[in-house]
This record gives structure tokens, sequence and C-alpha cells, in this order.
């Protein structure tokens, strides 16, 4: 007992020395203001903290041995699995009929984040690489819709292959050099490039319009406008169905369209998992050495992976600017590669449920939670850390594909 | 071609290149001790600016005025409370995954480095600050008239004497004591140097807070010559600093300084005859083309995986 009180008393003195300068006093001008009580909640914080975590190491260090039976949430949802999924997309397709405007263009960006969030799935959670600059595939992608449009009068329904493809392209070519060689060395080149791209659209004023960004016109469906009065030789969609016109309309269809390809992409990825491509990932992330001297080309197997998520950042790119009606570099900062990861690593690395929940989650919880929007970055780097030292595995665990038992006998 | 503003680039350059290098030794000491990239390194250096505004401030508030005076206290005391910083990140994020997933201390690092720059900014407030200048002026080289001569400022002999003296002492610490020895030791391997009674936990710590000091230095330096700073200047700086890491040779501390040198020096001839806003583009280009050609850097050994 005294050895923890004395532990946790060191981490409060530590605590002191580390907050005292950088919150017991602020800059303000060239002078200091104090806040002397700041530092002494974080320590009493810390303090409290460290006995906390040596009583939970404590009796974690007296479960070794015993089986951990899975909780009962895990159960509930393994038992219930078909009946979940039936729940969510029912209530997935009723939603935008009832929440209006406001609320439909956060589920759209839910939506988006969702589609992000698998696409990083399937590089980080199932082969293992980390990718720091997904955002830039995003922007790719919200860039080629955008400028597209701008210069070739590009629609909707081109921009989305036109933008996959060149995030794909994009994401194989710097990958590829890169793959050849240790893994870490991947997520410093995709921050770096993820800089760059967002540097590159922040500086060719000439073409890219710079920080002023550049306007995006919303989808048409089958040559079917969604405005009030329709452009020349075009029909708008209420005079086509003779129904009133609602501003509505047009972000019910975008989440409708966004929903069916989230759908394809839950699917694919979960076809790909049982295929040998979507093994080749999970046992590269494993071991890497093993794999090669299994005859696995490691350097196509990433590749694949990295650019199947390249692919799905560039398709939500495009979603975002026809969703938002305009970009510009602001919305494709490391923050939004932060929020993407912490999306991932939340939603329990390899999960596709997991990751589907952590995306609707913190899409919508900043909404309401306006208050604590300050505190955003800071929580995604506790969580981040927290979930690697808890569960570095992922929440759920790793489901693997089981052969089934034979029927007869 | 001008041959004022080339040596003139050419001087910035080696200014520039101190500060990266001592940014990289961190890198590059952590890469060759556990084989991570420790994301959360830029912010120290963040915070080792902060600290310098910090200590100034308070040292103005009591009474101390003698400029060599203020700027010895301001460097001593931000590089004992940044190698506290230095040292807490690693027992905090790192220590406990040492035997984790080959991912888990990466994304751990990035969540620590995502912890501090919003630590700062909530604790600091997000806007620009900045420091009154403690040196001004400057020696002027081959004058001849207006617009037409060479300047390095006192600030900027400042920083590069102070990265030769820092960089000779991280040196001999490394090469010339028991401690340096027993970390070159578990550099070469980590079991080894363990079974033979090496306390590897020590040695790692050690290495994260001679990593934080240097980029200690480097803030201070930097923020005495510039005077302005924010909480997002160790992002950028972080990825340049590793470049500079990276175009040395990884793992090697005279590598470190060499990449630190080269980058600053062709940033600086870059943004002086092709074009400034592109600058930060053309040291992530840097990167990536290194890292595709030569990943083994000027001074490295190539890499190879055991088992």
């Amino acid at each position: 007992m005294p050895r923890k009180l004395w532990d946790a008393v060191l981490a409060g003195v530590v605590a002191l020395l580390l907050f005292v300068p950088l919150t017991g006093v602020s800059l303000s001008g060239y002078t200091l203001e104090g806040h002397w009580q700041r530092p002494l909640w974080l320590a009493v914080g810390v303090v409290l903290g460290r006995l906390l975590l040596g009583w939970f190491l404590e009796r974690r260090q007296r479960m070794v041995g015993t089986t951990r039976r899975p909780g009962w949430i895990t159960a509930w949802i393994d038992d219930h699995r078909p009946y979940i999924v039936i729940a969510a997309v029912i209530g997935a397709l009723l939603v935008p009929w009832w929440i209006g405007k406001y609320w439909l263009n956060v589920a759209i960006l839910a939506l988006i984040y969702v589609l992000l969030g698998l696409g990083l799935n399937v590089v980080v959670g199932l082969a293992g690489l980390l990718d720091l600059g997904f955002v830039a595939f995003y922007a790719v992608g919200a860039y080629t819709y955008a400028l597209g449009h701008h210069y070739f009068a590009l629609s909707f329904w081109a921009a989305v292959p036109l933008g996959a493809m060149l995030a794909a392209g994009f994401g194989v070519v710097l990958a590829f050099p890169v793959l050849r060689m240790h893994g870490d060395y991947l997520a410093i080149v995709t921050l770096g490039f993820g800089e760059i791209i967002r540097l590159i659209l922040n500086n060719w004023l000439e073409v890219t319009g710079g920080p002023n960004g550049l306007r995006v016109p919303f989808p048409s469906l089958f040559g079917m406008d969604f405005g009030r009065r329709a452009s020349p030789g075009h029909v708008t969609l209420h005079e086509f169905l003779n129904i009133p016109y609602s501003n509505e309309y047009r972000d019910i269809f975008l989440y409708l369209l966004l929903f069916l390809v989230v759908c394809g992409m839950v699917f694919l990825v979960r076809r790909l998992r049982r295929m040998p491509l979507g093994r080749n990932w999970e046992a590269l992330r494993e071991d890497e050495i093993a794999c090669r001297s299994l005859g696995i080309q490691p350097v196509t197997v990433k590749l694949s992976a990295f650019g199947l998520g390249a692919m799905t950042a560039g398709v939500g790119g495009v979603f975002f600017a026809a969703s938002q009606g305009f970009v510009n570099p602001t919305s494709f900062t490391f923050l939004e590669s932060a929020h993407i990861l912490a999306i991932v690593v939340l939603g329990g690395m390899g999960s596709t449920g997991g990751v589907i929940v952590a995306a609707v989650v913190l899409t919508v919880l900043p909404e309401v939670l306006r208050d604590f929007a300050e505190y955003r970055g800071l929580l995604f780097g506790c969580a981040m850390v927290l979930m690697m030292m808890w569960r570095p595995r992922g929440l759920m665990g790793i489901r693997r594909a089981r052969f089934h038992r034979s029927e007869v006998g | 071609m001008n041959a004022h503003i080339l040596l003139q680039q050419l001087v910035n350059g080696v200014v520039l290149g101190s500060v990266y290098g001592l940014i990289a030794v961190g890198y590059t000491m952590v890469y060759g001790i556990i084989g991570m990239i420790n994301f959360a390194h830029g912010e120290v250096y963040m915070i080792a600016a902060y600290l310098t505004a910090i200590f100034l401030a308070a040292l103005t508030l009591l009474g101390i005025q003698s400029p060599p005076v203020v700027i010895l206290m301001v460097l001593i005391l931000t590089m004992a409370v940044t190698a506290l910083y230095g040292w807490s990140i690693e027992r905090i994020a790192y220590k406990p995954l040492r035997h984790s997933t080959r991912l888990a201390p990466l994304i751990s690092a990035i969540g620590m480095s995502l912890i501090l720059q919003n630590f700062v900014r909530i604790a600091q407030g997000a806007r620009n600050q900045g420091i009154p200048t403690l040196l001004d002026g400057g020696v002027r080289l081959m004058e001849n008239g207006p617009e037409q001569f060479v300047q390095i400022t006192h600030a900027q002999i400042l920083i590069v004497v102070t990265a030769i003296v820092s960089m000779g002492a991280l040196w001999y610490l490394i090469q010339g004591t028991a401690m340096g020895r027993a970390c070159r030791a578990v550099q070469q391997d980590r079991t080894m140097a363990a079974l033979l009674g090496v306390d590897t936990d020590r040695i790692i710590s050690v290495v994260f807070v001679l990593g934080a000091s240097m980029a200690a230095v480097a803030g201070t330096l930097v923020t005495f010559n510039y005077g302005s700073f924010d909480f997002f200047i160790g992002f950028v700086t972080g990825i340049k600093a590793f470049t500079a890491a990276v175009l040395g040779g990884i793992g090697s501390l005279p590598g470190a300084m060499l990449g630190g040198l080269v980058l600053g020096l062709s940033e600086s001839i870059f943004s002086g005859f092709v074009n400034t806003d592109y600058k930060d583009v053309f040291a992530f280009s840097l990167l990536v083309l290194v890292l595709i050609f030569r990943p083994s850097g000027l001074l490295g050994h190539p890499e190879v995986e055991k088992v």
C-alpha cells in the first residue's frame, strides 16, 4: 500500500512540474496572467488517476490465469446480429424523412464519415498500414468534382468514378515505392503528402481559387434538377412527379444515394475479407516475414489495400463537395485525417460495425455537445492513447471467418 | 544569379539547418533505439517555444534584466521542463505498449501529439504569441551599397554557436560516458544489452530526455530569433526535422546533423530563388524522394529485418 501511495504522490509532483508553467500562467502580450488553481486541480486528478490505475492493474494481475468470459454486450450482439442489421437498415432509411434540414445535413456528413472510416479501416485495421494523409485522397475526390465542373462542366455522375480513379491512382503512385521499405515510413510519407496536397490547393490561386475555394453544383437525377425552377433544357423533379416543391428533397436524395454507396462498401469489405486477398491483408499485418516465406507478395497485397482505401476516400470527397456546394482547402487539414483515424481506432480496428457506430457517434456527438467543441482534439488524442493500451486489437476483437460445422453427424 | 542573395540564403540555410538538426536528433535517437517514429516530438519543440516565452516573462517580472543571464536561465529552465515532458510522454504513451502490436505505439504517438497540441491551445489560447526582442543588430559582410550586403544577426550567431555546443555535449555524452555506451549497446541489440545487465527501460527514458532537451534548445533559439509562435508550429517543423533525420540516415547522430544542414540549405536556396509559397511542398517532396531513392539516407546503413 505505501508503495502505491508513493507512486501516486510522485506522479502528482511530476504533474505539478509539468502543469505549473503551461497552465498555471498564460501569456498575455509580453507578460503573464496567473491561474493558480488550474495546475492544482490537474495534479489532484493525476494523483487520483494514478491510484485508480494501480488498483486496476492489480485487479488485472489477479485475473491472469482465469479465462475471460466475453461480456454480455458482445454475446447479445452476437446472438442478435441479423436483427440488429435489419433494424439499422430500416432505421437509416426512415431517418431522413423526419429530422429536418439541419440534422439531415449532419446525417449526410455522418454517412460520409462512415464511408471514409470504412475505407481507412481497410488500410489501417485490416492491412495494418498507418495512413496519416487519408484526407489528401478525400481532397483529390472533392477537387476532381469541383475543378472538373469548373473547367470541363463535369457532372456529378462522371465525377464519382473519375474521382475514385484519380484518388486510387495518386495512392498507388505514392505508396508503391514506399511500401517496399519498413512499414512506418508510409505513415510519415502520407503525412507529408497530405500537407503537399493542401498547400498546393491553397497556393495555386490561378487554378484552384486558393482559400476562396470553388463552387460546386448539386447532382441531378436522370437529368432532372432539384431546384425550384429548372435550368434551361431541364425538368425539375417536383414538376415531373407532380408533388409540391421542398428544398429537402435534394438532401434526402443525396442521403439515400450515400446510404447505397455505404451498403455497397460494407458488402465489398465483407466479401473481400473472406477472399484470399483479404486474408492476405490480415496475415501480412500479423507477420510479414512469415507471409513472404509462404510466397505472398507483400507489396502488391498492401498496395491493393492502400488503393482501395484511397478510392473510397475519393468517392467520399466527391459526395462531400456535392453536399456542401463549395470546397476550400480548410476542409482538408491534418485534424480531418486524425478525425477519421480516431473513428477507425475507436471503432476497434478491423471491425466494420464498430467503425460505423464510431463514425456516427463522433459526427453527431460534437453537434449535440457544441460547448465541448474546443475539447474535440484533446478527446480524440486521449481516446487513441487509451484504446491502444486497453484494446490494441480493437473493441470487439477480431472475428475470424470460421469453417462451418458439417450438418451431417 | 545574385551573389549577395545566394550568400544570404546560405547563411539563413545554415541557421535553419542547425535548428532542424537539433530536432532531428530526437527522432533519430528514438528510432534507433526502439524503432518507432515519435510523432509527438514536433509538439515537444512547440512546448519549448511556449515555455521560453513564459520563463522569459517570469524572469522579467522578477526583475532580472541582463540579456546573457536571462538567455542562459531561460535556456536551462526550458530544457529542464521540456526534458520532463519528454520523459512523461514516453512513460505514459509508449512504455505500456512496448510488447503490443506494431501499429499501437504509432497510433498512440499520434494521439499524444493531438493531446499536446490541444492542451497548449486550451491552456494558452489559440492566438499567435510573441516575445520582445532580446538580441538585435548583427554583422554586415561585403557591404557595397544599399541592399547589397550579407547580414548575419546576433541571434543567428547565437543559434549556430549554441547548436554546435549542444551537439558537442550530446556527442560526448553518447561516445564518452558509461551511460552513452549503454545507449549504443541498446541501439545495437536490446535483448543482448539487457542480458548483460543494462537497464534498457532506463536507457530508453534517457534517450527521450536527451531528445526532448535538444528540441528544447531548438525551440528556445528559434523563439529568440523569430519572436513569434503558435500552438501549431510543431507539426510542420516536426515533419521537416524528420525529413532531415531520414535524409541523413535514420539512427545515425552525425547523419541527423548533416541531414539538418542539407535540408536547411536546400530549403533556403529554394525559397530564395524559386518560390517561398512552395518551400514546405519542396521539403515534403524531398522526404518522399529520399525515401524512394535512398531510404538508408546519406550516412545510414541499409535496414535488414530480422526474425
